[in-house]
C-alpha cells in the first residue's frame, strides 16, 4: 500500500490521537426539588439525591462518540469538588472515559476558581479539545467554559448542538436566539454542551463494574498551585415567591386587557 | 433476544434493610470462615434509600447483633424515643391511653430508614458487596429442571409503544447459585414466585395498610427530640382499620404518617385525604403551625403478621423482609424484623453452599432456623391483634387487651384474614365522602404533594401499570365503584377523564411512588405493577 497519499492522518495509537478532556460536576439531581436551608445560607443538601449535572452527560456521550467515529483517543474526565465527586467521575467511565482526575476540596469553588484548576489541568495534559456543559442546574452559572477558554487563549464554541471535527479544526452549531449558527475554530478548543447535542446512553452493569477498576487519580488545588478562594459572596439563598393561581380569560380581548393593565407587560 | 450474563453466587434484589442486612451478613461469613463468595445486590431505586419510605422508629436488636460497633461506624440512629404517647382521638378531642406494652419504645431509635440503608449500603459495599442502584429486576429466570436461574434487568430505552429506541439498551441476565428476593411489601416478582412454586398454599392471604407520610421541618418551639405519639379513633370510623405516627427527628425534623387498613369497605374513601384531614385535628395541627413541609410519600405495609407468612425457601432461591411480611403489625416495626430474616436467610444460604456449591438447590433449613430466633416467638405472640380489627376498632381494643395482657399472645386459637381486594362495597351501598378542601398550609392536594417525592420516570417508556383487561375499569371499577384507584392512589396516577363522550381511564404512569396499592386493592385484581425502567420513581430524602 505505499505510496498511496492518505487525505487524513489517522493514527492506530491512542497515545498520538486528539485526548478529549471533560469536565463533569457533582450537582443536585434534576428530580429532586431544591430546598434553601432555613438560615438562608444555601440548599439543604443533607441526604439529597446527587448527580452528574446532565449536561455534563451530554459532553461525556459526545466526547465518546468521537472517540467510537475514530476523531479522538483518550477520554479524560474531571471532577472538582469533595471526595464524593469520585463516584460522578465513575459514572462518566462506565459510560466510557477512560480516566478520571478528582481536583479533591471541600471548600466552595466558584466557576473562576473551576476554570483555573481545569487550566492548570489542560496544562499538565495537553488535549486538543475540552467539553464542558453550558451550565449546571445548580448554580446556572453558565461561565465555566467561557473562562477556561479565555485562561487558555482557545476558541470556544459555547451552547453546541453539533461538533463536527475536521483535521486541525472543527465546526460547532450552536443554539442561539432564533436559529441554530455554525461557527468554523481551530483545535485546540473548548465546547460547552447544549441539551440537543445528543441523547446520553444508559450506562450499562457490566461497565460500571469496568469503572471501578479504571485509574483515577487525586490532585489538590495546592498540588496544582492554584488559588480557589472565592471571589464572590453568597448572600442568601431563599425560595422563589409562591406563583400566583391562574386565571382563565373569556376571549383574547380580555387576556390583552389584563396584560395591560393587571401584569402590565404590554 | 441475545442478552450478556453475569454469574455471581448469590444475587439479591432490593436493597432495604432486609437485602442489605443479608449481604452483610453474607460477606461477614464469607470472611470469617474464609470461603470466598460473590455477592451482588441490585435496587430499582436511582441510588439505596432512594424508595425507602418508613415511619421509623426501630429497635437496634437485629442491628446489634449485625453490626455489633455500628455507633462508631456512623450510623445514623441519633434519636432515642423520649416521652411516648397513645392518644385516641374523637373529632374534637384526645384521650390519653396507657401505651400497649407492644409499642413502648425504650430503647428505641426514631431515624430515617433511607438514611440508615444508604449507610448499610456503605458498610455493604465496604465488605465487597457489588451494589448496582438504578437496575430493577423485571423477570426471574428459570433453569429447565424449574428451579431459579437468576434474574434478568429491565430494558432500557423503549418507547411506549414498546419498540426499541436509539439508545435502547436489552437487560442483563444476573446468574446466581441462590437469588434472594428482599423486595419489600407486594415485590412483583415475588407475585410471580407465589404463583409458579404455589408457596401461599395453605396460609392465610396477606394484607395491607397503606401509609401516607409527610416530614416536616417544624418551628424550633413545636419541636421536642424524641417524641413520639400514636393514635387510633379519628378520622376513621370504627370499622376501618387505622392509625397515626408522629415522630420528633433530630434538626426540627417531624414525621407525619396516617396508615389506612386496605380493608377498608367504602369505595369513596381516600387515604390520602383522610391523612391531610387527620392533621387538622385540635391535638395534632398546632406541631406544624409556622412549619413547612419538605417531603411527602407512601409505602403499602404488610399487615398479615405470622399467619400470612408463605413457604419461604423455592429451588434455587429465598424471600427475606416484608415481601413475605415479617412486619410485626401492633408494633408497627418491620425494620429489625426484615433485617433478622435477611440475616438468618443469609446463614442458610452460606452454609448450603458451602457444602453444595451448585446452583438450583433449596435452603430447606432456611424456615427451620428462622423458628429458633426471637422473630418467630415475637411474630406469633401478636397473631391475632390485627384480624380481630374486622370486628370493628372497640371489640378489638377490648381482644387486644384480653390477648396481650392475659393470654399473652398465647391463645390456643388463631383469627383469619380475607384479601383486601374483596372488602370494597358497591358505591351504591356506602355513603359518599366529601374531604375538606386543602388550605395549602397544613393540608395540600395530590400534585402539589407527588411534587415533594420528587418522583420521576422517563415518559416514553411502556406503561408499568398494566392492565390484564383493559375493559375493566370503565365497566367494573366506575360502573360499580365510582373508581376507586382515583382515591387510592396516594399519587394521583389514575384519572378518569372523558374521551370521545365516555369516561376513560387514565394512567399518569411518571407521578407512581411505587407504593403498589394499585396492585392491592384494585377489586378485581386487574392492575399488575411491574418495574418500570431502573432509576424510575420516587427520590425520598431522608425518609
Ligand atoms: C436537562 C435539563 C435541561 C434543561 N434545559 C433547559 C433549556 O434549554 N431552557 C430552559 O429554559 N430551561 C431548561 N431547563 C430548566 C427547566 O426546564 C426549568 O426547570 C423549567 O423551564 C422551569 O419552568 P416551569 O417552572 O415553568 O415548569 P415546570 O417546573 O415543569 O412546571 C412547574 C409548574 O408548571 C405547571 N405545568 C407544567 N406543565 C404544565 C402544563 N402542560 N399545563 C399547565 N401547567 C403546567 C405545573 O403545575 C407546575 O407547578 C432544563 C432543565 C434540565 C434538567
Ligand atoms: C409508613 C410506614 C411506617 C413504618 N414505620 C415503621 C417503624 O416505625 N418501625 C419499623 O421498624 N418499621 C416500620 N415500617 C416498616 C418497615 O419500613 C419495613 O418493614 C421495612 O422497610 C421492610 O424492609 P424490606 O427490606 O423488606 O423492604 P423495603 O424496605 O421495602 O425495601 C425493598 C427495596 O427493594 C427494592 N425493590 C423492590 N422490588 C424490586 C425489583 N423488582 N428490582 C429491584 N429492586 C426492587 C425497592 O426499591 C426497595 O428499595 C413502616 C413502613 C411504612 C410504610
Ligand atoms: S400507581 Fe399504584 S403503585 Fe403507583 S403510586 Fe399509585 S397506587 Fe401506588
Amino acid at each position: 500500500m505505499a505510496g498511496i497519499a492518505i487525505p487524513h492522518v489517522t493514527y492506530a495509537n491512542l497515545e498520538d490521537e486528539m485526548k478529549i478532556l471533560v469536565a463533569v460536576k457533582r450537582a443536585i439531581d434534576y428530580n429532586v426539588k431544591a430546598r434553601p436551608k432555613s438560615d438562608g445560607t444555601g440548599v439543604d443538601l443533607a441526604n439529597v439525591k446527587m448527580s452528574m449535572n446532565p449536561f455534563d452527560e451530554i459532553a461525556v456521550e459526545e466526547a465518546i462518540r468521537l472517540q467510537e467515529a475514530g476523531k479522538a483517543g483518550e477520554i479524560v474526565v474531571v471532577s472538582v469538588g469533595t471526595a464524593a465527586c469520585q463516584e460522578t467521575l465513575r459514572t462518566a467511565m462506565a459510560m466510557g472515559a477512560d480516566r478520571g482526575i478528582l481536583v479533591q476540596s471541600d471548600d466552595e469553588v466558584q466557576p473562576l476558581a473551576v476554570a483555573k484548576l481545569l487550566k492548570a489541568i489542560v496544562d499538565k495534559e495537553q488535549p486538543g479539545l475540552v467539553i464542558l456543559g453550558k451550565q449546571a442546574i445548580d448554580d446556572d452559572s453558565n461561565q465555566t467554559g467561557q473562562m477556561l477558554a479565555g485562561l487558555l487563549g482557545w476558541g470556544q464554541g459555547t451552547f453546541a448542538a453539533k461538533v463536527e471535527i475536521g483535521d486541525g479544526s472543527a465546526n460547532v452549531k450552536r443554539e442561539v436566539d432564533g436559529g441554530i449558527q455554525t461557527i468554523a475554530l481551530k483545535l485546540p478548543l473548548v465546547v460547552t454542551a447544549d441539551l440537543r447535542l445528543n441523547e446520553p446512553r444508559y450506562v450499562k452493569l457490566p461497565n460500571i463494574m469496568k469503572a471501578k477498576k479504571k485509574p483515577l487519580d487525586t490532585v489538590t488545588p495546592a498540588d496544582l498551585g492554584v488559588d480557589i478562594a472565592p471571589r464572590l459572596k453568597l448572600l442568601k439563598v431563599t425560595e422563589p415567591p409562591a406563583r400566583a393561581g391562574g386565571v382563565k380569560v373569556a376571549d383574547v380581548n380580555e387576556l390583552v386587557a389584563k396584560l395591560r393593565n393587571e401584569a402590565k407587560v404590554i | 433476544m441475545e442478552r450478556e450474563a453475569m454469574e455471581f453466587d448469590v444475587v439479591i434484589v432490593g436493597g432495604g434493610p432486609s437485602g442489605l442486612a443479608c449481604a452483610i451478613r453474607l460477606r461477614q461469613l464469607a470472611a470469617e470462615s474464609g470461603h470466598d463468595l460473590s455477592v451482588c445486590l441490585i435496587d430499582k431505586g436511582s441510588e439505596i434509600g432512594a424508595h425507602i419510605l418508613s415511619g421509623a422508629v426501630i429497635e437496634p436488636r437485629a442491628l446489634n447483633e449485625l453490626l455489633p460497633d455500628w455507633k462508631d461506624r456512623g450510623a445514623p440512629l441519633n434519636t432515642l424515643v423520649g416521652t411516648d404517647r397513645f392518644l385516641f382521638l374523637t373529632e374534637t378531642r384526645a384521650i390519653r391511653f396507657p401505651t400497649p406494652p407492644q409499642m413502648h419504645n425504650e430503647g428505641n431509635y426514631i431515624v430515617s430508614l433511607g438514611n440508615v440503608c444508604r449507610w448499610l449500603a456503605q458498610q455493604a459495599e465496604a465488605l465487597g458487596v457489588d451494589i448496582y442502584p438504578g437496575f430493577a429486576a423485571a423477570e426471574v429466570l428459570y433453569h429447565d429442571d424449574g428451579s431459579v436461574k437468576g434474574v434478568a434487568t429491565g430494558d432500557m430505552g423503549r418507547h411506549k409503544d414498546g419498540s426499541e429506541g436509539p439508545n435502547f439498551a436489552p437487560g442483563m441476565e444476573l446468574h446466581a447459585k441462590q437469588t434472594i428476593f428482599a423486595e419489600g411489601v407486594r415485590g412483583s416478582l415475588t407475585k410471580t414466585l407465589f404463583a409458579r412454586f404455589k408457596l401461599r398454599e395453605g396460609v392465610d392471604p396477606q394484607v395491607f395498610g397503606l401509609g401516607v407520610k409527610e416530614l416536616w421541618e417544624v418551628r424550633p418551639e413545636k419541636y421536642q427530640q424524641g417524641l413520639v405519639t400514636h393514635t387510633v379513633g379519628w378520622p376513621m370510623d370504627s370499622k376501618t382499620y387505622g392509625g397515626s405516627f408522629c415522630y420528633h427527628l433530630e434538626d426540627n425534623l417531624v414525621a407525619i404518617g396516617f396508615v389506612t387498613g386496605l380493608n377498608y369497605e367504602n369505595p369513596y374513601l381516600s387515604p390520602f385525604e383522610e391523612m391531610q384531614r387527620f392533621k387538622t385535628h385540635p391535638a395534632i395541627r398546632d406541631t406544624f403551625e409556622g412549619g413547612r413541609r419538605v417531603s411527602y410519600g407512601a409505602r403499602a405495609i404488610s399487615a398479615g403478621g405470622f399467619q400470612s407468612i408463605p413457604k419461604l425457601s423455592f429451588p434455587g432461591g429465598l424471600l427475606v423482609g416484608d415481601t413475605a411480611g415479617f412486619l410485626n403489625v401492633p408494633k408497627i416495626k418491620g425494620t429489625h424484623t426484615a433485617m433478622k430474616s435477611g440475616m438468618t436467610a443469609a446463614e442458610s444460604v452460606f452454609e448450603l453452599l458451602r457444602a453444595e456449591n451448585e446452583p438450583g438447590k433449596e435452603a430447606v433449613d432456611y424456615p427451620h432456623r428462622l423458628k429458633n430466633t426471637w422473630l418467630w416467638d415475637e411474630l406469633y405472640r401478636v397473631r391475632n391483634i390485627k384480624p380481630s380489627f374486622h370486628w370493628g376498632l372497640w371489640p378489638a381494643m377490648a381482644y387486644g387487651a384480653l390477648d396481650t395482657y392475659v393470654l399473652r399472645g398465647k391463645a390456643p386459637w388463631t383469627l383469619h384474614h380475607h384479601p383486601d381486594h374483596e372488602a370494597l362495597k358497591p358505591a351504591a351501598q356506602c355513603r359518599e365522602i366529601v374531604y375538606p378542601k386543602p388550605d395549602g398550609v397544613l393540608t395540600f392536594d395530590r400534585l402539589s404533594s407527588v411534587f415533594l417525592s420528587n418522583t420521576n420516570h422517563e415518559e416514553d417508556q411502556p406503561c408499568h401499570l398494566t392492565l390484564h383487561d383493559d375493559t375493566v375499569p370503565t365497566r367494573l371499577n366506575l360502573a360499580v365503584y365510582a373508581g376507586p384507584e382515583q382515591r387510592y392512589c396516594p399519587a394521583g396516577v389514575y384519572e378518569f377523564v372523558e374521551e370521545a363522550g365516555q369516561q376513560q381511564l387514565r394512567i399518569n404512569a411518571q407521578n407512581c411512588v411505587h407504593c403498589k396499592t394499585c396492585d392491592i386493592k384494585d377489586p378485581s385484581q386487574n392492575i399488575n405493577w411491574v418495574t418500570p425502567e431502573g432509576g424510575g420513581g420516587p427520590n425520598y430524602p431522608n425518609m
